[in-house]
């Protein structure tokens, strides 16, 4: 599944990520925040309007606001959640 | 050989605390604001090292690494490595790493201490990570990154002496030997390293106390989110009316006691008309609005402190997608309202040039304060102060209006460049929502003062000139008795000229006087039409009695306010901006096609509200 389509609050590791999708520019910013292969996430909030967009992502103690189409170029694999 | 000062740069990434460090350092006075891209230009201030030694501090706009993606982070770089023409290499880099985001920070710290330069770690918003529940060992981080690091908390004064100790120290220890046998470390090996070194840097760490997590379940939340923003938009705008009535009546008081003072005391002649008419009547129409400006940037300044800005970029972006542009456009444009020129210049903080060139253009639509005492004066004189609805008077619903015209028009305009001159791939929205913080009083009010003073400075020198300039025009030739001396004067025949061209749009004379100079400034529209009436009824002892709401009441008709009301949401009146925006973008071209379609956009909306008014019966 892709980052976008990870229930909210779910935490999830990047499998991988298809960079060819997205803008040189904009792939390596992400790349700059951590938003990588191996890094793990949860999904924060997504916007109301038309196409949930935009996104805003968890990664360590930092929330980073992305766009549904870098989301989607994101694969992610939910992590099973440690029982409490 | 004399020896050159030693040069320090601050160093990390946005959001690391560099500006606030760098003011409490150096005592440097500037904005501070948590959102991303605050820090553009080159500051540079001086730091007092223990020995009394001054250094020369700067502070570099915040970078997520040494490959670039931003003319920002070029700069950053450039400093960093020596290649920045006309700025010495610094001599000490002072790394400033956000202490509760250690393990994102240390990426770009491994990556700047490879270069193996002295280098200082300042350990900065520990408090902040206290609060978070984290508790942190400076000695466990120190050990693995090999450099002194130095726990500080900008805002409260914590840890500055330490620190210039450090990097007292730090410059006079040789440059350790570049580590030129370790291999290149990539990317993901630093990121690692950096959970490694975070990981064993924190003593204990408690999920829960995270209360900027819990602000945002509430502010982000996808329903309640929007309206929230809505909502505390729409109460900025109320307050704006509300509260300061009572501080405006005070000083319109003022004014007109000080008009009265001058004329009991001083016998008449045409320099106590030039004093009362000209200077009182003009300058204290302006002043009366001093308390607005005020509660506005109150606001503005409180949302930028607090982190709430960055949210609201956050709640606009599908918004500003829809024309687009993105939620990083919403911050230069809120700023806009409170003045284009701050607004203009945050543009830079956007990387996608199109996308920037949009978001200058479509600035000045953004209604400034300058054109909040325009806006006052006539929605106070034509507009009735009847309630609507619970806490919502009619006067600031209007208000309310006007503002969101002006956004709506931005809005159209925006889809329309986008589609023709400033065409381009659609531009992505990444930003870093920063952690939430209480204002500090001090940056608040020293904030609100610089912008009172602003105002002040403007009132005291532009708008004084220019309402004197105009007292003069509007004097002289003299009026053969019987002649109306507007009529008669050099500024009342220019009027009458432009009046040819503006009356299909239902300005009368004094509106297109007033026009002519609120080129300089917007507010000047205000006490030109104060030092015009205070002329035109010099002669008539009743009507010179008349406050300038009720001269206007006696002199407009509704439709004809409402035009000039139409007129001033969208005219591009006023200088500055238009040298900020040639300056922004390099040239000529752009500044006069936003004038240009600035102009035609304001005499279609002003003509258009006229005669829909007519139409309506309002006349």
């Amino acid at each position: 599944m892709t980052l976008d389509q990870l229930p909210i609050g779910m935490p999830a590791r990047i499998a991988s990520v298809d960079w060819s999708a997205l803008v040189a520019e904009e792939a390596q910013r992400l790349r700059a925040l951590g938003l990588d292969e191996g890094a793990r996430v949860t999904l924060a909030y997504r916007g109301v309007f038309m196409g949930r967009d935009p996104l805003a992502v968890e990664i360590g103690r930092m929330t980073v606001a992305i766009r549904r189409v870098h989301a989607l170029a994101m694969t992610v694999e939910p992590i099973a959640q440690a029982a409490a | 050989m004399s020896k050159m000062p030693t040069v320090a740069a601050l160093v990390g990434n946005p959001n690391a605390g560099k500006s606030a460090l760098f003011n409490a350092l150096t005592g440097a006075r500037q904005k501070i604001a948590n959102y991303p891209g605050v820090t553009v230009e080159r500051k540079a201030g001086r730091l007092l090292l223990p020995s009394g030694e001054p250094v020369e501090l700067v502070d570099l706009p915040g970078s997520y690494g040494l490959e670039t993606t931003s003319p920002d982070e070029e700069v950053t770089r450039k400093v960093i490595m020596g290649e920045q023409e006309g700025q010495a290499r610094p001599d000490v880099i002072v790394l400033v790493l956000d202490s509760s985001n250690l393990e994102q920070h240390l990426v770009f710290a491994q990556e700047v201490l490879e270069l193996g330069r002295p280098t200082v770690v300042a350990l900065n918003m520990v408090d902040l990570a206290e609060r978070d529940g984290l508790t942190l060992d400076p000695a466990a981080l120190e050990a693995a990154l090999g450099v002194p690091v130095i726990p500080t908390v900008a805002v409260r004064r914590r840890g500055l002496t330490e620190l210039a100790a450090a990097i007292a120290e730090a410059r006079d220890k040789p440059e350790r030997a570049h580590d030129a046998a370790r291999p290149h470390v990539t990317l993901p090996e630093r990121r690692m390293l950096a959970h490694q070194m975070a990981t064993a840097a924190i003593l204990s760490e408690t999920a829960k106390h995270r209360i900027h997590a819990r602000m945002d379940k509430l502010l982000l939340h996808p329903w309640a989110g929007p309206p929230i923003l809505f909502a505390f938009l729409f109460i900025v705008f109320q307050a704006v009316f509300s509260w300061a009535t009572p501080f405006a009546d005070a000083i319109d008081g003022g004014v007109s006691a000080l008009g009265d003072l001058a004329k009991a005391t001083i016998p008449p002649s045409l320099l106590r008309d030039l004093l009362t008419d000209g200077v009182i009547a003009g300058v204290g129409s302006v002043l009366v609005f001093l308390p607005q400006i005020i509660i506005l940037f109150f606001f503005i300044l409180t949302m930028e402190a607090t982190g709430y800005m960055a949210r609201a970029a956050f709640l606009m972006d599908r918004m500003m997608a829809g024309v687009g542009l993105s939620g990083r456009s919403f911050i230069p444009l809120l700023s806009s309202f409170a003045c284009a020129i701050p607004g203009i210049m945050a543009t830079r903080s956007i990387t996608d040039p199109k996308d920037r060139l949009t978001t200058i253009l479509i600035a000045p639509m953004m209604t400034c304060s300058a054109r909040l005492p325009v806006y006052a004066v006539i929605i106070a004189a034509f507009i009735p102060n009847t309630k609507v609805g619970p806490g919502i008077g009619l006067q600031g619903l209007v208000l309310f209006c006007l503002y969101v015209a002006g956004i709506v028009g931005a809005m159209v305009v925006a889809l329309v460049l986008r589609r023709s001159v400033t065409k381009g791939a659609a531009s992505g929205f990444i930003m870093e929502l920063p952690k939430y913080q209480l204002p500090t009083v001090k940056d608040l009010a020293l904030g609100l003062w610089q912008r009172a003073w602003i105002f002040l400075r403007r009132a005291g020198t532009m708008i004084f000139t220019v309402t004197v300039a105009l007292w003069i025009l509007l004097n002289f030739p003299r009026a053969e008795p019987g002649q109306d001396q507007v009529n008669a004067s050099v500024a009342g025949t220019l009027a009458n000229g432009l009046s040819v061209v503006l009356e299909p749009i239902g300005f009368n004379r004094d509106m297109s006087l007033a026009i002519i100079p609120a080129m300089a400034a917007r507010e000047v529209a205000v006490s030109s039409l104060a030092t015009t009436y205070a002329v035109s009824a010099s002669d008539d002892e009743d009507q010179a009695a008349m406050a300038l709401g009720d001269q206007l009441k006696s002199r407009w008709t509704l439709p004809m306010a409402l035009a000039f009301l139409a007129w001033f949401v969208f005219a591009p009146q006023c200088l500055s901006t238009i040298a900020v925006a040639r300056r922004e973008t390099n040239g000529w071209k752009w500044p006069a096609f936003m004038l240009a379609y600035l102009f035609a956009l304001a005499y279609a909306a002003a003509g258009m509200t006229y005669w829909t008014a007519i139409a309506a019966g309002l006349g």
